[in-house]
C-alpha cells in the first residue's frame, strides 16, 4: 500500500516537473536558446494567482491570470531581450537571462513585499479520495496527474497535428530555409516563447498553491526542469514527459526507500542521513548515468 | 550639603560622558531573496529600539548592508564594515551558515558580535570568545523545549522530521535530549525540497502519534499545507521557525492550534514586551516576528552597556554587555557564563487574534531557565 502511494507520488512529482520542463524544452529545443529566468516566469504565474485569486476569491480566474500574466512577461522578454540573444553564444544568453532572473525578481519584491504570500486550493480541489484499495489520496495530487497528461497531449496535438507545430518542428530542423519559404520566424518565436512561458506560469499557479509563494521559488525548480530536458533530450516533448516521471520516481522512491535499505547494512542514524544525502543526488546520478549511455539523451536527435 | 551636591554633579556629568562616546554599529543581514523577510524584521526591530530610546541612541550609528543570505557576501561585508567603516559592533546575520563564516574572523579583530539569531553550536562550546554574545538563543534551544513539550503532552511515538543539514541534524538532536519516548521514525529531507507526499505517506503509514518538524522558511509553508489536504491528523509540534509572524500569513487557516516552541510570542506578559508589541504595529503595520523582538533585544543591550561603558574600553564594555542590564521583551533574561541566554522557553499556540489575524499565543512553559547544552566545553 505504502509503495504503491509512494509510486504514485512519484507520478505526481513527475508530472508538476513535466509542466515546468515542457516549455524549457520546447524553447530550447526551437530556438537554441538556455533561458535561465524560465523559473521567473513560474513565480510569476504563482504571484498573478496569488493577487487575483485575493481580490476576486475565485482561484480559477487567479489561474487565468496566471496563464495571461506569464504569456505577457514572456512575450515581452522575448521582444525586448530574447530576441537579440539568437545569435550570440551560450555564454551570452546565461549572462543575459541571469540578470533576468534578478530583475524579475528584485521587481516582484519592489511590488509584492518579501513575506510569502497566500494562495491556497479551492474546495472543489482540496481534500481526499479513497482509492480502490482503500488509499487515501489528496484530490490535488490527483488533479495533478491527469492535468500533466492532458497538456502532454495536448502539445503532442499541437505538434504533430496543427500548422503552426509543423512550423515549429520546421524551424527546429532549420530556421534560415523556412524564412526563405515565406514563414515570419521571428513572430513564430515570439508565440513559442509565450506559449513556454503562459505553461510555467500554470505549473507556478498551480504547484504554488500547495507551496510558499516567494521571491526566488523558481530557481530550485528550475534546476530540476533543466535535468529533466536534458535527460529527455533537448527539444523532445515526449523526452520530456518519460524523462520527467523518471526523474520524479527517482526522486520519490529514492527518499522512501534508500534509508531503510541502508539501515540493513548499517545503524539506523547512519542510514538516515546517508540515505537522504543518496536520495538528493539520486536524480543527478540518473542524468549521469543516461549522459553516458546517450549523450544527446533519452530521445534527443542522434549527432 | 555642598559637597554632596557637587558630587552627584559631577556623578552626572561623568554618566553623561559615558553616554556621549559614539558607538558604531555594522548590521549584516538578509534584505533580498526569499529570506529577506526575516532580514527586514531583524532590522526593523533594532531600528525601533534605536527610535524609542530617544536622546540616550544619538551617539549610535548604524550601518546596514544585504548580506543576500550568501557566506562569501557576508564575508565580504563584515570585512568592509571592520576596515573601512570601523564597526565597534557587529549582528544582524540569520543564519548559521553565515555566523559561522563572519563571527571568528570579526571577534579575532577585537570586534564585539551580538547574534540578533544565529546560535551555532561551535560558537556556544569549544569556539567561544569573549566578543561574541548570543542575545537570541542557542539553536537546539527551540528543538529541546519542542522535546519537552511532546513529554509534557504525553506523545509517546513520534515521527521527526528535519532537512539534512547541520541545523536539522541539530534540530533532531534537540528534540531528543528532551524527548525520550519512541520514534516513529526519522527522516531528514532536502533542503530546499518544495513537495513532501511522500513523507507524508510515511507519516501516514508509521502510526506515530504526533509529528516533530523543522522546516524553516519556505519549506515549512510547504509542509504544513500539503499535511492539511493530506487528511493525515496526527497533531504536529515543532519550534516557532515555521509559525513565526512572517509565514504565518501565508500558510492560512492550515495552521491554527498547532503547537510550536520559541522563547517568546507577541503576547507575552511583561511591560518590555507590550511597549514593543504596541509600538511595531503602529510603526510598520504588522505584527512582530521573533527576530523582530531578539534584535529589539539586542538594541537594547547595547544602549545599557553603552550607558555605562565606553566601547573603546573593551574590557569594560564586555563587562556592561555581560550584566544584561535591559528590559528584556522576553521577560527574565541572563547570560550564562558562555555568553548565551538563560531563559524561559514557552509553548505557542497558533490562534486568530481580534482582528482575524493569525498570530500565536502563550499556552504554557516548557523549560524554564534552559541555557544551552554547550556551555561547559566552553573555557573562558
Amino acid at each position: 500500500m505504502l509503495i504503491f502511494e509512494q509510486l504514485l507520488n512519484g507520478l505526481q512529482y513527475g508530472m508538476t516537473l513535466f509542466l515546468m520542463a515542457a516549455g524549457l524544452t520546447l524553447v530550447f529545443g526551437v530556438m537554441g536558446l538556455i533561458n535561465l529566468a524560465h523559473g521567473s516566469l513560474y513565480m510569476i504565474g504563482a504571484f498573478a494567482c496569488a493577487v487575483v485569486a485575493a481580490a476576486t476569491g475565485s482561484f480559477w480566474l487567479g489561474v487565468a491570470a496566471s496563464l495571461a500574466a506569464a504569456a505577457a512577461a514572456g512575450a515581452l522578454m522575448e521582444l525586448l531581450v530574447i530576441r537579440r540573444l539568437y545569435r550570440r553564444d551560450h555564454l551570452d544568453q546565461v549572462l543575459a537571462t541571469f540578470a533576468l532572473i534578478l530583475i524579475f525578481s528584485e521587481g516582484t519584491r519592489w511590488l509584492f513585499g518579501s513575506f510569502p504570500l497566500y494562495l491556497t486550493l479551492p474546495p472543489s480541489l482540496s481534500g481526499t479520495v479513497t482509492l480502490p484499495g482503500g488509499l487515501v489520496y489528496p484530490v490535488f495530487r490527483f488533479a495533478v496527474i491527469v492535468l500533466g497528461l492532458a497538456i502532454a497531449g495536448g502539445l503532442f496535438w499541437l505538434m504533430r497535428g496543427t500548422r503552426l507545430g509543423i512550423r515549429i518542428r520546421a524551424g527546429e530542423a532549420d530556421r534560415e530555409m523556412i524564412g526563405a519559404l515565406g514563414v515570419d520566424i521571428s513572430k513564430l518565436y515570439t508565440v513559442v516563447f509565450a506559449l513556454g512561458a503562459a505553461l510555467a506560469g500554470l505549473a507556478g499557479a498551480l504547484v504554488g498553491a500547495v507551496q510558499s509563494v516567494q521571491v526566488g521559488m523558481g530557481e530550485p525548480v528550475l534546476i530540476l526542469a533543466f535535468v529533466v530536458v536534458v535527460i529527455g533530450g533537448i527539444g523532445s516533448i515526449g523526452g520530456a514527459l518519460v524523462s520527467a516521471i523518471l526523474v520524479g520516481m527517482t526522486d520519490s522512491l529514492g527518499k522512501a526507500l534508500l534509508p531503510g535499505m541502508l539501515a540493513q547494512v548499517m545503524p539506523q542514524a547512519a542510514a538516515n542521513t546517508l540515505g537522504a544525502s543518496l536520495a538528493s543526488m539520486s536524480v543527478y546520478i540518473l542524468m549521469a548515468v543516461v549522459l553516458v549511455w546517450r549523450p544527446t539523451g533519452l530521445f534527443g536527435a542522434r549527432a | 550639603m555642598k559637597l554632596l551636591s557637587t558630587l552627584s554633579l559631577a556623578a552626572a556629568l561623568m554618566a553623561g560622558t559615558a553616554f556621549a562616546a559614539p558607538v558604531k554599529v555594522g548590521m549584516i543581514t538578509t534584505l533580498s531573496g526569499g529570506g529577506a523577510g526575516l532580514g527586514m524584521d531583524t532590522r526593523d526591530g533594532f531600528d525601533l529600539a534605536l527610535k524609542l530610546a530617544g536622546d540616550a541612541a544619538s551617539e549610535i550609528t548604524v550601518v546596514t548592508e544585504d548580506d543576500q543570505q550568501k557566506p562569501d557576501v557576508a564575508v565580504q561585508i563584515a570585512d568592509k564594515m571592520i576596515q573601512s567603516d570601523n564597526v565597534d559592533i557587529l549582528t544582524g546575520i540569520v543564519w548559521s551558515n553565515l555566523a559561522m563564516a563572519v563571527v571568528p574572523a570579526a571577534v579575532q579583530q577585537g570586534k564585539f558580535y551580538l547574534s540578533t539569531n544565529a546560535g551555532p553550536s561551535a560558537l556556544a562550546g569549544a569556539q567561544c570568545d569573549p566578543n561574541y554574545f548570543s542575545v537570541s538563543y542557542q539553536n537546539d534551544n527551540f528543538h529541546e523545549a519542542a522535546g519537552q513539550a511532546a513529554m509534557d503532552a504525553g506523545y509517546k511515538n513520534v515521527f521527526i522530521m528535519a532537512p539534512n543539514y547541520p541545523a536539522g541534524q541539530d534540530a533532531l538532536t534537540g528534540f531528543k535530549r528532551y524527548y525520550t519516548g519512541e520514534l516513529a521514525g526519522e527522516i531528514y529531507t532536502q533542503v530546499g525540497q518544495t513537495d513532501y507526499a511522500g513523507e507524508i505517506a510515511q507519516i501516514r503509514d508509521s502510526g506515530a502519534d504526533a509529528v516533530f518538524f523543522f522546516l524553516p522558511g519556505g519549506m515549512g509553508i510547504s509542509f504544513i499545507k500539503q499535511y492539511a489536504g493530506s487528511g493525515v491528523t496526527t497533531p504536529l509540534i515543532g519550534p516557532a521557525f515555521s509559525f513565526s509572524q512572517d509565514v504565518l500569513p501565508a500558510v492560512g487557516d492550515a495552521a491554527l492550534g498547532i503547537r510550536n516552541t520559541a522563547s517568546w510570542a507577541p503576547d507575552l506578559d511583561n511591560e518590555a514586551n507590550h511597549k514593543f508589541v504596541e509600538a511595531f504595529k503602529e510603526e510598520y503595520g504588522r505584527i512582530p516576528s521573533v527576530y523582530a523582538a531578539q534584535a529589539y533585544d539586542t538594541a537594547n543591550l547595547i544602549l545599557s552597556a553603552a550607558a555605562k561603558a565606553d566601547v573603546t574600553d573593551a574590557d569594560a564594555f564586555r563587562e556592561a554587555l555581560r550584566e544584561a542590564d535591559f528590559d528584556s521583551v522576553r521577560g527574565n533574561f541572563t547570560f550564562g557564563p558562555n555568553q548565551h541566554p538563560i531563559q524561559d522557553l514557552y509553548v505557542r499556540e497558533v490562534v486568530k487574534d481580534a482582528d482575524g489575524v493569525l498570530t500565536n499565543k502563550i499556552v504554557g512553559v516548557a523549560i524554564e531557565d534552559r541555557g544551552d547544552a554547550y556551555a561547559e566545553q566552553c573555557s573562558m
